[in-house]
């Protein structure tokens, strides 16, 4: 991390003589203070016996086995439905962000060879249309995923409409979601790309439908490439809000098992860990796919078209845009 | 710790019962297979037998009547009662199919035809009636609380009225509603989660001063977290628990009233009560009547 | 919607409950995040570590887990948060000062998770002040601390504006899941109570609670959507 000293002189011997010192010493204080505030008061109440870990982590104990095959089971339909999720999200969120596109390019149109009543019509019907999409992404948007799946659980079979298995609820609940945060993902990649692009697809002679296909739509992609993974970690942090409708994912399991065996610290360290493990490889991949394409840009396009100043701090930052990861 | 291998001891005793269970009813299935009993054609009954497979609703996380297991399968005693309607459709128990219905969804998989009936700590009452029928009832469960051990200060829903003591049980259910009623101040004495380990845990932290919901679940906390809480009063509600099937299938309704009344005669209700919810109960149940209205 | 107007009260309370539990997670999740920027960026080769080491844990795990924790992890270390218990605070957010501690767990849950969030909006508010600026104040002789309090961070708040709005609807929208974890009456819980305990139609009232989410959620995009603009025709 050599840029880190763009903040601060690089220590000296004595600074970090210092810094060591207080390492040491605040180190220890911890230390202390875990021992008092947090191993005794655990340990008082038994959350570090065998009873309690044995069926986590010793394979001899008698419910090792089931244990374990209920959280695989617990954590491969968490996966399926995120799985699921992000594919029928980036077709939607494709989709959705190729339409409000469109539906602005044909908002400015005129119609001028028709007569005057149906180029009226064309053009209400079209701002209509962008009206009810730009509806539907904030709506969407604003609203937590949680309501977005009971809703999807409550109000289909109210409506009449059964999808069957739990599952497909809690899809389309996040699909919902992640439809228009890829959208709006996406279609702030296309339209900061630089004006030249869509210029020259006009002066070639492309309709809108082809520019966004062939000339924004894939640039678009490859510039949040490492935004749209990091919604995958959203999406499958989002997927334990499946045990609400009682979807069995990997906390739903949880909850089941430590009725059994009444060790919910233990089974919650565990399955948070899976996750962070998890979630950080997502993480890491996207650093990686982030840094690969940085390099790759930097190599062919010099002049960076209005590219940000020299970061002070840590560039890497940006490889996971605050915005739509946070946006979960 | 004592309490967990208490826990411990207790799954294992239940798989144990359950297997036990599970080979006395597949004796009397035996006897009874598909060949030997025999409906008029075009009946519920008839068309269930043909197909060798029922499909019962019950709940996953209701500990005593209807619990996934460790092993992924449910337990207790609503998923017994399902078994006794099975085998007189002489259907072995492994063919039934059990789908989780928790309490919002119970009328709707009825009347989508999902489930063939639905056992799931399902309380008769006329608003349910108007749109599913109920064979039984099979259990007449009643609220009560459970307070620490030493805590003599609540002696009933009446010690909740002044407004300072707090209870946990857990989202949408019955006892919720229930306990509302005698709440002085919802917002500074009413916690729910979702599962009653959670609220037990809140119990022994303080954070709570009683939980509350059908006793028997309550004997079970009890007996498994040795020498902590203890029950305060008596239950102090009455919910006839019936069997759920769909409006106008009267016929069907007086098969499973017949299976009912009939393993309340031959000792297989009490067995499968005592190898599930009734555990810990010294007591055996008062036997309901079946209300045939 | 009639089912929506019959229950008004429960929604009214709801939203304000809600509304609370995010104001004070919000003021939480800046405290947190301030603090954990700081340390990431700091000289102190520790505390970076520590630094980043909270922000990859709480950016990976689910809310759900972390609301577990605070609710039952606190417990389990003998703890109500009662530190929470501010004198003249909990008169006006009256569910701080009772005794049932979920409403204080909440707000601890979704101040540490955000917190996480918060940082790295900061970072990137840090990230888009030029190189020079740091430099030139090393050059003039400030320390790391008057660096970033006089010329760093100043210019940083500006950039991080956008972002941090998003980090705070984010929130927004996650305090739904407090209901879940022991507070009783927020937005979602209450409403979604009277569909499954009191047997209201369903539609009407999940309308009422989208709703009242979105009061809060979409103005604050709007806003956010105007700021950015403004920024991008002022660039």
């Amino acid at each position: 991390m050599s840029q880190q000293t763009i903040l601060y002189d690089a220590p000296g011997p004595r600074a970090r003589r210092i810094t060591l010192i207080g390492s040491i010493v605040a180190g220890a204080l911890i230390l202390v203070g875990a021992y008092f505030l947090v191993y005794r008061p655990l340990d008082k109440r038994g959350e570090f016996t065998m009873d309690k870990w044995g069926p986590l982590i010793d394979p001899n104990n008698e419910y090792f086995g089931q244990l374990w095959q209920r959280i695989a089971d617990g954590f491969q339909a968490t996966l399926t439905a995120a799985a699921l999720a992000v594919v029928a999200s980036l077709l939607c969120g494709t989709l959705l962000a190729m339409a409000r596109l469109q539906l602005k390019a044909m908002a400015r149109r005129r119609y001028v060879g028709l007569p005057t009543a149906a180029a009226l019509l064309l053009r209400a019907l079209t701002v209509a249309l962008d009206w009810i999409s730009r509806i539907f992404v904030e709506v969407f948007r604003g609203l937590p995923v949680v309501i977005t799946i009971v809703f999807v659980w409550l109000g289909l079979p109210a409506a009449g409409v059964d999808l069957g298995n739990l599952l497909w609820y809690l899809v389309l609940g996040l699909v919902l979601y992640n439809t228009v945060v890829i959208a709006e993902i996406l279609r702030s990649g296309m339209e900061g790309l630089p004006s030249g692009q869509r210029e020259a697809a006009d002066a070639v002679g492309l309709s809108t439908g082809q520019t966004i296909r062939m000339i924004l739509l894939p640039q678009a992609f490859r510039i949040m490439l490492p935004a749209l993974i990091s919604q995958l970690v959203v999406v499958l942090k989002d997927t334990s809000l499946g045990f609400i409708i009682g979807y069995e994912e990997i906390l739903r399991v949880t909850s089941q098992i430590v009725q059994f065996l009444n060790n919910q610290i233990q089974m919650y360290v565990v399955v948070g860990a899976i996750y962070i493990l998890v979630n950080y490889a997502l993480s890491k991949l996207a650093g990686y796919v982030q840094h690969r394409l940085a390099r790759g840009r930097r190599a062919r396009n010099l002049n960076g078209g209005g590219a940000a100043p020299e970061p002070a701090v840590a560039p890497e930052v940006a490889a996971v845009p605050a915005e739509p990861t946070d946006r979960a | 710790m004592r309490t967990t291998r208490l826990a411990a001891t207790f799954g294992a005793l239940a798989m144990v019962l359950a297997a036990a269970a599970c080979g006395g009813d597949d004796d009397s299935s035996d006897e009874g297979g598909a060949g030997s009993v025999s409906f008029p054609a075009g009946t519920t009954m008839a068309k269930l037998n043909q197909a060798q497979k029922l499909r019962v609703g019950t709940k996953f996380d209701q500990p005593g009547f209807g619990l996934k297991g460790l092993s992924g399968k449910p337990e207790g005693f609503d998923v017994e009662i399902a078994k006794i309607v099975a085998d007189g459709l002489g259907i072995p128990e492994d063919k039934i199919e059990y789908t989780e219905t928790p309490s919002t969804v119970r009328e709707q998989v009825i009347q989508q035809d999902k489930v063939d009936i639905v056992v799931a700590t399902y309380t008769i009452n006329d608003k349910r009636k108007q749109v599913i029928d109920f064979a039984g009832p099979y259990y007449i469960a009643g609220q009560a609380i459970m307070v620490k051990k030493d805590d003599n200060s609540i002696t009933g829903p009446d010690s909740f009225k002044d407004g300072t003591k707090k209870v946990c049980t857990v989202t949408n259910s019955t006892p919720a509603a229930n306990i509302e009623q005698y709440l002085a101040n919802k917002d500074q004495q009413l916690v729910l989660f979702d599962i009653y380990q959670k609220c037990v845990d809140a119990l022994k932290g303080g954070q709570v001063d009683a939980v509350t919901t059908d006793n028997v679940i309550l004997t079970g906390f009890i007996a498994t977290n040795e020498d902590q809480f203890k029950l305060a009063g008596e239950t102090f509600t009455e919910e006839p628990y019936g069997i759920g099937l769909k409006k106008g299938d009267d016929k069907f309704r007086d098969f499973i009233n017949d299976q009912l009344e009939e393993s309340f005669q031959d000792g297989s209700y009490l067995e499968a009560w005592k190898s599930t919810a009734g555990k810990y109960d010294p007591n055996d149940p008062k036997i309901p009547t079946v209300d045939r209205y | 919607m009639s089912a929506v107007f019959d229950n008004l009260d429960v929604f009214l309370g709801g939203f304000w409950l809600t509304l609370q539990l995010c104001f004070l997670s919000a003021i939480g999740a800046l405290f947190v995040g301030t603090i954990v920027a700081v340390m990431r960026i700091s000289p102190v080769p520790p505390l970076r570590a520590i630094g980043t080491a909270y922000v990859t844990v709480f950016r990976n795990i689910p809310l759900t887990i972390v609301f577990f924790f605070s609710a039952f992890g606190l417990p389990a270390l003998g703890s109500n948060a009662d530190f929470l218990r501010i004198p003249v605070v909990d008169t006006i957010f009256s569910r701080m000062g009772i005794d049932l501690p979920y409403f204080r767990f909440a707000i601890i849950a979704l101040s540490l998770y955000t917190g996480a969030f918060v940082c790295e909006a900061l970072r990137s508010g840090i990230n888009a002040v030029p190189a020079g600026q740091a430099e030139a104040a090393r050059a003039i002789g400030l320390t790391f601390g008057q660096n970033l309090r006089h010329v760093v961070l100043p210019q940083a708040w500006k950039a991080a504006v956008v972002p941090l709005g998003s980090v705070i609807i984010a929130m927004i929208k996650n305090s739904a899941l407090a209901g879940f974890f022991g507070v009783v009456g927020d937005l979602s819980n209450s409403g979604y109570a009277l569909i499954t305990v009191n047997g209201e139609p369903t539609i009407p009232i999940m309308i009422g609670i989208s709703l009242g989410f979105l009061i809060m959620t979409v103005p604050l995009g709007v806003l956010l959507d105007r700021i950015e603009k403004r920024r991008a025709v002022a660039r």
